[in-house]
């Protein structure tokens, strides 16, 4: 579904990603794993065309998509929900909701989905007309989930969904994120928390300084004792 | 206390001219950061836009004040317009969208470029038009039966038509703009960018119609000023931008840059300002003196204006 070749990101000269490969099968979880500054964020802006290759290819559904501009890149069935969340903190939870659907135009659908959101996360619903950064931590990253929705993306991208969030509220993020992909929506979940995104996880990438270090099946990775040691606390 | 009152409705309209102007500096710089510094001349097609109207329409001097009111003027208005619009989309295409992640520096150079550049099309080029009279010095605004000339009395207090004229069109416009940032799709998308644009575009929000929007807007706004211009002071000038531009930034700036209502608050209180200082610690002469004052009183002071600068949230 998402095949991504060789690509080369800099910031000025300095290159954050260094040539990855990688690629998300329809259906799947796929993790992305690093520590602080590995370029997970760097690739996820990429693809959703906020940052432009210096070289490489991003397919998706058998289409070049690299060089598009990022609303056709949402167009084309790819949303992200962005690294620390980036609501609208003074627009309701609603507004917010809304604006993931701003590349739609049924009117019907986009209410239907939304009232999907506030089945899934009833806080939400119950307090929809209020401003975003009233909620805490956990509800503002589920609300940044359900607006990312709200385009009905084909492949949806989490950046580290569960930074900053309790142990039990990762839990439930996690949950959902597992609910989606029953659903049907491919995901790319970039996460530091790499026992959490690897136990959801189809397949895993490691990434240390913008180069992909091993790939494997996530229940591989969590075996693993170099990721282990690396990313899991393990000794 | 006349005279008070007097100077009240003077400022006031004044001050509702500056206002119509300075949504323009504002909107723009919500979304894009650049004082566009072009917007006075904006203003100052508007005005040359509704003049070509009334020339397009034959010149009409002897209709009655109802057909006037109903037709004329709204025709002038939307020609207006039509000029202010084309001229700030296109300085915006060619002029601005070339330079966006260039140094500030960039579009602020070329905006005053785009200044002097337009005042200098319309100085030259404005008489060339078929039709059109010279334009090297100022031309005699039409007069607009029913307003032009025209006052009413309210308790003792003339009132001129065309100041009922700026202020009703602040009215209507303020209305219009809070429906449009409130209430329409797009101008969510405008609040959206000028909060946070890269997650506006992951919005799927194309930020360039958004910048486009901000650029009509703003411009649409500024003709209006500009045919009030012209019926307030009875002439409009290729130069007349210049000072109005300088005047509705500092509006914008006193407001709270960014900031749509600040921008409204900012020029009555600028217009206000102005005509009670003028009135009450010297000559009308000083009045552009006492504006740029409170300019920097409020810079110095409090320099996110009145109502506070655009709230960037990148939390
Ligand atoms: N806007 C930026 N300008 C310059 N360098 C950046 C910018 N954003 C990230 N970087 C650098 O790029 C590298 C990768 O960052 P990032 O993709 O955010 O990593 P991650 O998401 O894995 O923590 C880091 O070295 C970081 O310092
Ligand atoms: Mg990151």
């Amino acid at each position: 579904m998402l095949e991504i070749k060789q690509i080369v990101v800099a910031y000025g000269r300095v290159n954050a990603v260094k040539g990855i490969d990688f690629a998300v099968e329809q259906g799947q979880i796929v993790s992305l794993l690093g520590t602080n500054g590995a370029g997970k964020s760097t690739t996820l802006r990429t693809i959703s065309g906020l940052l432009k290759p210096v070289s490489g290819e991003i397919w998706f559904e058998g289409e070049r998509i690299d060089g598009l501009p990022a609303h056709k890149i949402v167009e084309r069935g790819i949303a992200q929900s962005p690294e620390g969340r980036r609501l609208f903190r003074q627009m309701s939870v609603e507004d917010n909701l809304k604006l993931g659907a701003y590349s739609r135009k049924d009117t019907s659908g986009i209410k239907a989905d939304m009232d999907r959101v506030y089945d899934l996360f009833p806080v939400l619903g119950e307090r929809r007309s209020e401003a975003a950064g009233l909620f805490s931590g956990g509800e503002q990253q589920m609300l940044a989930i359900g607006r990312a929705m709200m385009s009905r993306p084909k492949l949806l991208m989490l950046d580290e969904p569960s930074m900053g969030l309790s142990p039990i509220m990762t839990q439930t993020i996690m949950k959902t994120i597992q609910d989606l992909q029953a659903d049907g929506v491919t995901i790319l979940l970039v996460e530091q928390n790499a026992q959490a995104a690897l136990s959801l996880a189809d397949r895993g990438y490691v990434l240390e300084v913008g180069q992909i270090m091993f790939s494997d099946t996530g229940k591989a990775l969590l075996g693993d004792d170099r990721v282990r040691k690396a990313y899991l606390g393990a000794d | 206390m006349e005279l008070f009152f007097q100077q009240l409705i003077n400022g006031l309209s004044l001050g509702a001219l500056y206002a119509l102007v300075a949504v323009g500096y504002t909107v723009v710089y919500g979304i894009v950061q650049l004082i566009n510094f072009a917007h006075g001349e904006i203003f100052m097609i508007g005005a040359f836009g509704a003049y070509a109207t009334w020339v397009l329409m034959g010149s009409p001097s002897d209709w009655t004040a109802t057909t006037s009111l109903l037709v004329l003027l709204p025709m002038m208005i939307i020609g207006g317009m039509v000029a202010s619009v084309a001229t700030a989309l296109a300085t915006e295409r060619f002029a601005y969208r070339p330079l966006r992640g260039a140094p500030r520096l960039a579009p602020l150079i070329s905006a005053i470029g785009v200044s002097v550049f337009l005042q200098e099309l319309v100085r030259l080029f404005f008489g060339k038009i078929p039709g059109m009279p010279d334009a090297k010095s100022s031309v005699p605004f039409p007069d607009i039966a029913g307003i032009s000339g025209a006052t009413i009395t309210l308790g003792g207090v003339i009132i001129q038509m065309p100041a009922i004229f700026t202020l009703a069109a602040l009215a209507v416009s303020t209305v219009f703009l809070w429906y449009f940032v409130n209430r329409t799709k797009t101008g969510r998308a405008m609040v959206a960018t000028s909060q946070d644009p890269d997650t506006a575009r992951l919005m799927g929000i194309n930020v360039d119609r958004v910048i486009m929007a901000a650029f009509a807007v703003g411009a649409a706004l500024a003709a209006i000023a500009g045919v009030a211009h012209g019926l307030m002071n009875g002439n409009i000038g290729f130069r007349m931008g210049f000072l109005a531009g300088l005047k509705a930034f500092t509006a914008a700036v006193l407001g709270g840059i960014g900031n749509i209502n600040g921008a409204v608050v900012g020029g009555l209180v600028l217009g206000l300002a102005e005509a009670m200082a003028s009135n009450y610690l010297g000559t009308t002469a000083w009045k552009d003196v006492w504006a740029f004052v409170l300019l920097i009183l409020v810079l110095v002071f409090r320099p996110q204006g009145l109502l506070g600068a655009k709230v960037v949230d990148r939390a």
